[in-house]
């Protein structure tokens, strides 16, 4: 009995929020990789990206609620999800209209275009905050939990609640849908096959008839579904805050790169690596310890590794190992 | 500058000279940053953390030590240390003597768990104690109590060493690597920064530091400085009618005289730092040292084919531009008069500086300095402009129209798109900067 409390214990406060957070930290980094794959720069405007995609769904969210329109039990959010990818798509090929495009056709080194996505990321904080302000917003509604502590302890008649928020449930299930349709596109598709030999070697995809355009037009709208997708589910999960987006960039990154960057497996391993390893290493072991050793041996601390301050800095400093040891990332990076 | 000046007539002389002092700190930080992009073409994200470095420094230069603190925690905090040194000292033993195995790999790892667990068990009830002395004014170690000064030369040799470190981990990379690495390092040292609070108070700031220059009140009270200030202002004051009128409108710009005076000061200083600065860079852009440095940022493989040491030029450089970005950090905190872990953000202290290197020319020392005043400056008053360009357009709307009171209340995030749009308008059209690089041919 006691090791199924302890084992509940560690469902509820570390395996499903570290899920939960790797599936959000999985969509950006996959985001990232496949910029970073097809069209060959670190795009340092990721976070404010999902951020302005989110920033449409809160909108229309909140006209939803003012029109009466709701999603039953569901988050309102899920409705509006088609129209702000719309947006967001509409907005990065924009942007890549008439800033990256340049560049891409005088083929410039890819810390110029690191540089110049730098300035996108300035452009797209002020249109972000000037159009919805930099305040925390929440905008979840529906039911918020599927199984509350108090049911599942009348249920199973343990000690320990489990409990499951809606939009844990909602990140995961979502996220497994759409990495699996999008793995099937990328290499069961023509267009698939032709994003990852554009890839793997341009020219090689140039001379064998791959229309360019194409390639890029494709991966912008692939790169906006998911960074559009990544934000509104991580907006429900927490609170949507401009300033918090421009942050998640970096483990955002951090989770690209330990995959191996280039790499969308990769970035979707790394992901739940990074989460599990933020939670894991920041979560105090007491009351899970409590559980499965004897009395005697019980802990009196909070057999903490790590304080939770430092969960960023966690992240970090895996990536920072992983860059001296294997630096093209644990999958074997450079790769679509 | 002319716009400064144009700042101190037309909103106050005290916020020109604030502006001025900022865009002087950026300069240093830009010329530093400016080594390592333009000089070898290294590209340093994590200039906020050599900032965070520095002004980490003045606290522990220049804080009295605190006693209390120190008899609590003090030995097991120096036992820490000698533990680190002692994993660093066994470490590179190991490393030097026993051949490259899976032996030595279970050695190293060994000892650095070890030293953590010890660690951890030392320090972890010492720092408590340290925290529980006078929470709400010390509850950290204080610093040594030497002159604020001489803070920015330890400002500068703490981010040598960051850099040292970060050179050896990351230099390997390539450049856009380099960059996510940098920044994500940086953000590591700003955490531990802000987190650790036995060493600088942490999230709670350290307010009241020395300063090199006098402050307002003693001013106000010294004789000389009044007299100062009633020779200055003589026609201005003969027009008042009666005595006690006068003392008044003497008093009101004693105070203010005082802030200038002050803020003077703080200018003269920063200015001596920016000229040594500028004329070291020059020399070193100049010298055969500075051809072999762009010999190498133009192509690494002739280079080293030359018989240059790259791996040792860059890890050089690398420690050469933060340590000047360690300084400028220092300047900044001495200034502010205040140390705020929590104010180290991606946005302000690595981005803008960045936009500032690209702006004003990359590889030209002149270039980096006006790049530092012209994007400091729009960054500071991008509010007061977007708010007059705003009022300028909406003039026709009724002042309650929504879409109006939002822009104005949204003003200050103009600063962002100013910026951006700056970066990339520079990027397109003139990507070498405002005043390019210039090579001299001998």
């Amino acid at each position: 009995m006691d090791l199924i409390n302890a084992v509940i214990v560690l469902l509820n406060y570390t395996i499903i929020p570290a899920l939960t957070y790797g599936s959000q930290l999985a969509l950006g980094a996959i985001f990232v990789t496949l910029i970073y794959g097809i069209l060959r720069f670190a795009n340092f405007a990721t976070g404010d990206m999902m951020s302005f995609g989110t920033m449409f769904a809160v909108l229309l969210t909140y006209y939803f609620q003012s029109i009466g329109i709701n999603f039953g039990f569901l988050p309102t959010a899920l409705l509006t999800i088609p129209f702000a990818i719309f947006m967001m798509i509409l907005y990065m090929l924009i942007i890549d209209q008439t800033v990256f495009k340049y560049y891409r056709i005088k083929k410039s080194p890819p810390v110029m275009l690191a540089m110049v996505s730098v300035g996108v990321m300035f452009v797209t904080q002020a249109i972000i905050r000037i159009i919805i302000g930099p305040t925390d917003r929440r905008f979840l509604d529906g039911e918020k939990f599927i199984l509350k502590a108090t049911e599942f302890k009348e249920m199973t008649g343990l000690v320990e609640g489990l409990t499951v928020k809606s939009t844990q449930m909602i990140t995961i299930v979502v996220t497994i849908i759409v990495v699996a349709i999008m793995f099937w596109f990328l290499n069961k598709t023509k267009t698939g096959t032709s994003m990852r030999a554009y890839s793997d070697n341009e020219d090689l995809a140039l001379l064998s008839g791959i229309d360019p355009k194409k390639v890029v037009l494709i991966t912008w709208v692939i790169a906006g579904i998911l960074a559009t997708i990544g934000g509104i589910l991580y907006g429900l999960d927490k609170s949507y805050r401009p300033f918090v987006y421009f942050n998640n960039m970096l483990p955002i990154f951090a989770a690209a790169i330990v995959g191996g960057i280039g790499n969308p497996y990769g970035a979707f391993f790394g992901g739940y690596v990074i989460a599990f390893a933020e939670i894991f290493l920041t979560y105090a072991y007491k009351r899970f310890l409590v559980y499965i050793l004897p009395e005697s041996l019980e802990p009196n601390s909070l057999m903490q590794l790590l304080s939770t301050d430092y969960k960023f800095a966690i992240s970090f400093s895996i990536l920072v190992i992983v860059l001296i040891f294997r630096p093209s990332g644990i999958f074997e990076g450079k790769r679509i | 500058m002319f716009l400064i000046i144009l700042v101190g007539i037309f909103q106050s002389w005290s916020i020109a000279l604030t502006i001025f002092n900022y865009c002087m700190i950026s300069a240093v930080m830009t010329l530093g940053a400016n080594i390592q992009w333009g000089y070898a073409g290294l590209i340093n994200f994590g200039i906020m953390g050599y900032t965070a470095l520095g002004g980490l420094a003045v606290v522990l230069v220049s804080v009295a030590p605190v006693p209390e603190a120190w008899n609590v925690g003090g030995v097991n905090m120096m036992t820490c240390l000698g533990i680190i040194i002692l994993m660093i000292f066994s470490t590179r033993y190991i490393l030097k003597n026993i051949q490259r195995s899976n032996k030595r790999n279970y050695l190293i790892a060994g000892i650095i768990i070890v030293g953590l667990i010890l660690i951890k068990i030392i320090a972890g009830p010492a720092i408590e104690q340290i925290e529980a002395v006078d929470p709400a004014k010390t509850g950290f170690l204080g610093g040594l109590g030497l002159p604020v000064l001489f803070s920015w030369i330890v400002g500068g040799l703490f981010a040598a060493g960051l850099a040292f470190i970060v050179g050896k981990v990351a230099l390997g990379l390539r450049a856009d690597y380099l960059a996510i690495a940098t920044l994500l390092i940086a953000e590591i040292v700003v955490s531990i920064i802000k987190h650790e609070d036995w060493l600088a108070r942490g999230v709670k700031n350290v307010i009241g530091l020395k300063r090199p220059a006098p402050y307002e009140i003693d001013l106000q009270t010294s004789p000389w400085f009044i007299n100062l200030v009633e020779k200055f202002h003589s026609a201005k004051l003969d027009l008042a009618n009666s005595l006690s009128e006068r003392q008044d409108i003497l008093n009101q710009l004693v105070i203010d005289a005082s802030s200038v005076y002050v803020k003077l000061c703080f200018a003269g200083l920063f200015l001596v730092v920016v000229i040594i600065l500028l004329i070291i860079t020059q020399k070193a852009l100049y010298s055969p040292w500075g051809r072999m440095m762009r010999a190498i940022r133009d192509n690494e493989e002739a280079a080293s084919a030359m018989g240059k040491n790259v791996v040792k030029q860059h890890l050089f450089i690398f420690i050469l531009g933060s340590a000047i970005v360690g300084i400028a950090g220092a300047m900044m905190v001495t200034n502010d008069g205040l140390f705020t872990p929590g104010s180290y953000r991606p946005m302000r202290y690595t981005f803008v500086i960045w936009v500032m290197v690209i702006v004003g020319g990359t590889g030209n020392n002149f270039g980096a300095i006006l790049g530092g005043f012209v994007v400091w400056f729009l960054w500071v008053e991008a509010a007061p402009i977007a708010l007059f360009f705003i009022n300028l357009f909406t003039a026709h709307l009724p002042e309650t129209n929504e879409i109006k009171v939002h822009l104005i209340n949204s003003a200050p995030y103009f600063r962002f798109l100013l910026v951006g749009i700056g970066l990339l308008l520079i990027m397109r059209f003139r990507p070498q900067g405002i005043i390019p690089e210039k090579i001299i041919k001998q």
